[in-house]
């Protein structure tokens, strides 16, 4: 347990050593674990921020997916609507339609029937006619009677 | 004791001990004033530089290969004890720009005092031995622990001292220092200066007192326990049973003793590294 002049040689050993570590040890090393922080700080954020993205996206899927849905809903609807409008239409044509056969046939029998008319009447004049021969037994001038004979097929 | 049998062959319990407590010195012989400058501890500066120098490569060559990526066992270990001492450092010494030096210093001190705690672990005689059949003298001096011997951990001390004066004056200025050491702890009276500058004076002088002897102490006192133990087994011819005996016994209280040891060797260096924080820490604040 003596003092001597080891006690100084000691002292400069120890900054040298500590200036060492200040130089080439220490620094590097902190560097490193600085970045290794902030390399795990940027890690955990990006997770984060990715778990933060998957929500977002499932949000928007499944909003997608509803707005889908009801679409195709209002599609389906719009559909049924078009097709009942389609059949009433369909329907409203083919009773105009009828309705315009029937009235032709209508108006095809009354023009028979009138022609008919006509025919019977012209009938009815020439037998009255050779009716009213017979019976006048005598020649009738055409030409001085064909006033007479208008006027009676007129009547008829 | 073995002191009869051993006294055929070889010294006595009692040359034994002082045998081994006698440094390796520029003179040659063991140092005879309590006191003299103009002698150099050689194995104490041989070891303390050695375990300096060992320290420092493993860490440096670390920190050569350094990777912010996944770090390997050797980095993660270096990093753990890094970590440990830049976190004391932050809590004990709030002023960033001194950390850049004080963190390190302590990571130094921290490391090289574990190391050369360390060689305590050897066994006792071992390179004393090899010293002795190196040289061809049997009689070669050779101490293997550098904080066994009170000029290492003075030293050290010494120059945690000399880094808290420089902070002084660096963080309070020249003037604002020599204020506090008249003003401080008493208060500032033209009655209460001497007393303030006394305790002042003594107050610097006890913490460095007390830095070195801490740690010379502990290794000092577990030193010898070692140099005990071993005289137990130096006991291996006594007559009869006794010899026997306390062979059995100097291997299991120097399993004991040296498993306790490492608690003793990592702790001194824990304390050693915390007080150089504490302490210039202190010189830090100003009163």
């Amino acid at each position: 347990m003596n003092l001597n002049a080891t006690l100084f040689a000691q002292l400069v050993v120890f900054f040298i050593l500590a200036w060492f570590t200040m130089k080439f040890v220490w620094p590097p090393i902190v560097k490193a674990l600085d970045e290794r922080a902030k390399k795990i700080a940027d890690g955990l954020a990006a997770a984060e921020r990715g778990k933060h993205d998957l929500e977002l996206a499932t949000k928007r899927s499944a909003e997608a997916l509803r707005e889908g849905k009801e679409k195709s809903a209002e599609l389906l609807a719009q559909a049924e609507k078009r097709a009942a409008q389609i059949i009433d239409e369909a329907k409203a044509q083919a009773k105009v339609e009828a309705e315009r056969i029937v009235a032709a046939g209508k108006a095809d029998a009354e023009q028979e029937a009138v022609r008919a008319k006509e025919q019977l009447r012209e009938s009815v004049a020439a037998l009255a006619v050779a009716g009213a021969e017979k019976i006048l037994r005598r020649e009738i001038d055409a030409k001085a009677h064909a006033e007479l004979l208008s006027a009676i097929k007129q009547d008829l | 004791m073995s002191t009869e049998a051993a006294a055929a062959h070889g010294p006595t319990a009692g040359e034994y001990i002082v045998h081994h407590l006698t440094h390796l010195n520029t003179t040659g012989h063991a140092q005879t004033s309590v006191i003299d400058f103009s002698v150099i501890n050689l194995d104490t500066l041989t070891f303390s530089i050695l375990m300096g120098v060992l320290g420092l490569f493993v860490m440096w060559r670390v920190a050569a290969n350094v990777t912010s990526g996944v770090p390997g066992r050797m980095q993660a270990a270096v990093e753990i004890v890094l970590e440990m001492v830049a976190n004391q450092a932050k809590g004990i010494v709030h002023h960033e720009e001194s950390r850049k030096f004080v963190a390190p210093l302590a990571l130094t001190v921290f490391v090289w005092i574990f190391l050369m705690n360390s060689m305590d672990f050897l066994p006792l005689d071992l390179l004393p031995t090899l010293w002795q059949t190196a040289t061809g003298d049997h009689h070669a001096y050779l101490r293997v622990v550098p904080t066994a011997d009170l000029n290492g951990t003075l030293g050290m001390s010494i120059g945690v001292l000399l880094v808290c004066l420089w902070y002084n004056v660096k963080i309070k200025g020249l003037g604002g220092w020599i204020h506090e050491l008249f003003t401080a702890p008493f208060g500032s009276h033209p009655v209460l200066y001497p007393i303030n500058f006394a305790m002042q004076m003594i107050e610097f002088l006890a913490k460095t007192v007390s830095h070195g002897m801490r740690l010379f102490g502990n290794m000092y006192a577990g030193e010898l326990v070692f140099m005990l133990i071993a005289l137990m087994g130096a006991a291996w011819g006594s007559a009869g049973l006794t010899g026997p005996l306390l062979w059995a016994g100097h291997i299991v209280a120097g399993s004991i003793w040296a498993i306790f040891h490492i608690l003793i060797v990592a702790l001194q260096a824990f304390i050693f590294m915390m007080l150089t924080l504490v302490y210039i820490g202190q010189a830090h604040e100003s009163h």
